[in-house]
């Protein structure tokens, strides 16, 4: 099953999901969120907007590569494939 | 006498109690990240603070129990379909009274939740939120979930119902370019300004548009900029462009309004059917960001000066406050207590309230000073706080 790791800037506010190895079936980026969002209640709100695009300054990888559909989330992830979850890192 | 005093920060929200007469601020809450606007709901104690997260979106916050404890209130979102006509920054030859030729449409998302405004008495449970892009919200459930005004979103003066298709008329309203770090160009609505007489009586200030009445619990909407005046744009009493930074009301003579924006302070003494200008440059009273209104007489209203437009800090170094008891006929200022040399702190437009006979306001030099004789003279309540967005009595 697919591993989601992200910036522990989340933690603060989704604690239940610090020091945890978290695994999820399958699918695409957006089913893969939805599946954290059911370990940890409202966790889509913090990295997705109103209609399910990802956040501006939010930036998502399948292993290395960052996403290309930030809109609809439609990027599949693999069995072995790893989810970061980060900033948009603009300096400052 | 109030007890407790809210502060939106630029890293966090801070409280001040008034234990045994002085003032004592807690331990930051939210620290770290940006409150745009801090209030207490008068009607069941409800703490609530608009959160502007840089990364994770902007969201509310509520207490329920004085501020001890905080939870997430997610639900302020667009539905689907919401639109609004982008305006990009001027060019050179761009003209606001033209008709734009190839509208461009962004689906709408909640960039900042930029104002609370809590229901009637005899409404429990009524909450309104305004938002950038210009979207105002409205609870019945103490905000578990929030409807978007379709009548106002769908308004003449934004294109009409971008719902139902593209733009049937021209899009008057414009960008808040100083609201969110590095600007937007999307409208936001700053103030809702409710009539304690009548309930489906409301009116809403709008940067850039203007202010904006309903009388009928939000179904209709109608600009009220009559006396308006800009020096911004090529016709100064246009019936849009203008930029009100601040309205509020007299709480027992709702029909009082004053305003402070750009291009002067202006008064209305008939429920914004007219606005004057009553700005005095030469006493300093002329550009800023807050007002206050006395809660029994509306005349009384008082402004913290600063120097317009590009410079944006206190005039010549040194604060003051003026007070008018007339209508803004005439203004006396007030400097006992605030600093007069080396000061160049702005209040933003929500970083000054009043309760009975106190003022307060913060800077965004992270100052906070305090009257209890209704603005004549000042203590400092503290330095070296983050910049400061909103104070708010509780």
């Amino acid at each position: 099953m697919p591993t989601v790791e992200m910036t522990q800037h989340l933690y603060r506010f989704f604690p239940q999901l610090k020091n945890q190895t978290i695994t999820v079936p399958a699918g695409s980026v957006a089913e893969i969120l939805n599946a954290v969002n059911e370990i940890a209640p409202g966790f889509t709100d913090y990295v997705l907007d109103e209609h399910g695009a990802l956040r501006r300054h939010v930036n998502l990888s399948i292993n290395d590569t960052i996403v290309i559909d930030r809109k609809t989330l439609s990027d599949r992830v693999q069995e072995d494939g790893t989810v970061y979850i980060f900033q948009a890192l603009s300096g400052g | 006498m109030t007890k407790m005093i809210l502060l939106g920060s630029r890293k966090g929200t801070v409280i001040f109690d008034r234990i045994n007469g002085n003032w004592r601020p807690r331990p930051i809450t939210h620290a770290g990240i940006p409150v745009c606007y801090a209030a207490r709901d008068p009607r069941d104690g409800t703490l609530w603070a608009s959160l502007d997260h840089g990364h994770w979106g902007p969201k509310l916050s509520r207490s329920r129990d004085g501020g001890t404890n905080w939870e997430d209130v997610t639900s302020v979102k667009y539905p689907k379909g919401a639109r609004y006509i982008v305006k990009y920054l001027p060019t050179p030859d761009f003209d606001p009274e033209a008709p734009a030729s190839q509208p461009e449409y962004a689906d709408a998302t909640v960039l900042k939740i930029w104002n609370i405004a809590f229901g009637n008495a005899n409404q429990p449970g009524r909450l309104y939120a305004g938002t950038i892009p210009g979207g105002l919200f409205v609870s019945d459930d103490v905000g578990e979930s929030w409807e978007l005004n379709r009548p106002l979103w769908n308004h003449e003066s934004r294109g009409g119902d971008l719902f139902a298709g593209d733009a049937t008329s021209e899009n008057r309203w414009f960008g808040t370019p100083a609201s969110v770090d590095n600007g937007v160009f999307e409208p936001g609505i700053h103030s809702i300004i409710l009539d304690p007489r009548d309930a489906h009586h409301m009116l809403v200030a709008v940067s850039t548009a203007g202010v904006i009445e309903t009388t009928d619990g939000g179904q209709t909407w109608a600009s009220r900029n009559r006396g308006m005046t800009n020096d911004y744009s090529p016709d100064p009493e246009a019936e849009w462009v203008h930029d009100p930074h601040f309205v509020t009301s007299c709480p027992a003579q709702p029909d009082h309004l004053w305003q402070q924006n750009h291009c002067g302070v202006f008064y209305s003494a008939d429920g914004a059917k007219s606005w004057k200008k009553v700005s005095r440059p030469d006493v300093g009273v002329h550009f800023g960001f807050p007002v206050a209104v006395d809660a029994k007489d509306g005349r009384t209203a008082w402004v913290v000066p600063a120097q317009a437009d590009s410079a944006r800090m206190a005039i010549d170094g040194g604060l003051s406050v003026a007070r008018t008891s007339d209508g803004g006929q005439t203004w006396q200022s007030f400097r006992s207590g605030l600093p007069q040399e080396n000061a160049y702190d702005i209040v933003l437009r929500h970083g000054l309230d009043i309760a009975g006979e106190c003022l307060c306001f913060g800077s965004t030099t992270g100052n906070v000073y305090l009257s209890e004789d209704r603005g004549e003279t000042w203590q400092c309540l503290a330095n070296n706080l983050p910049p400061i967005y909103s104070v708010r009595f509780g």
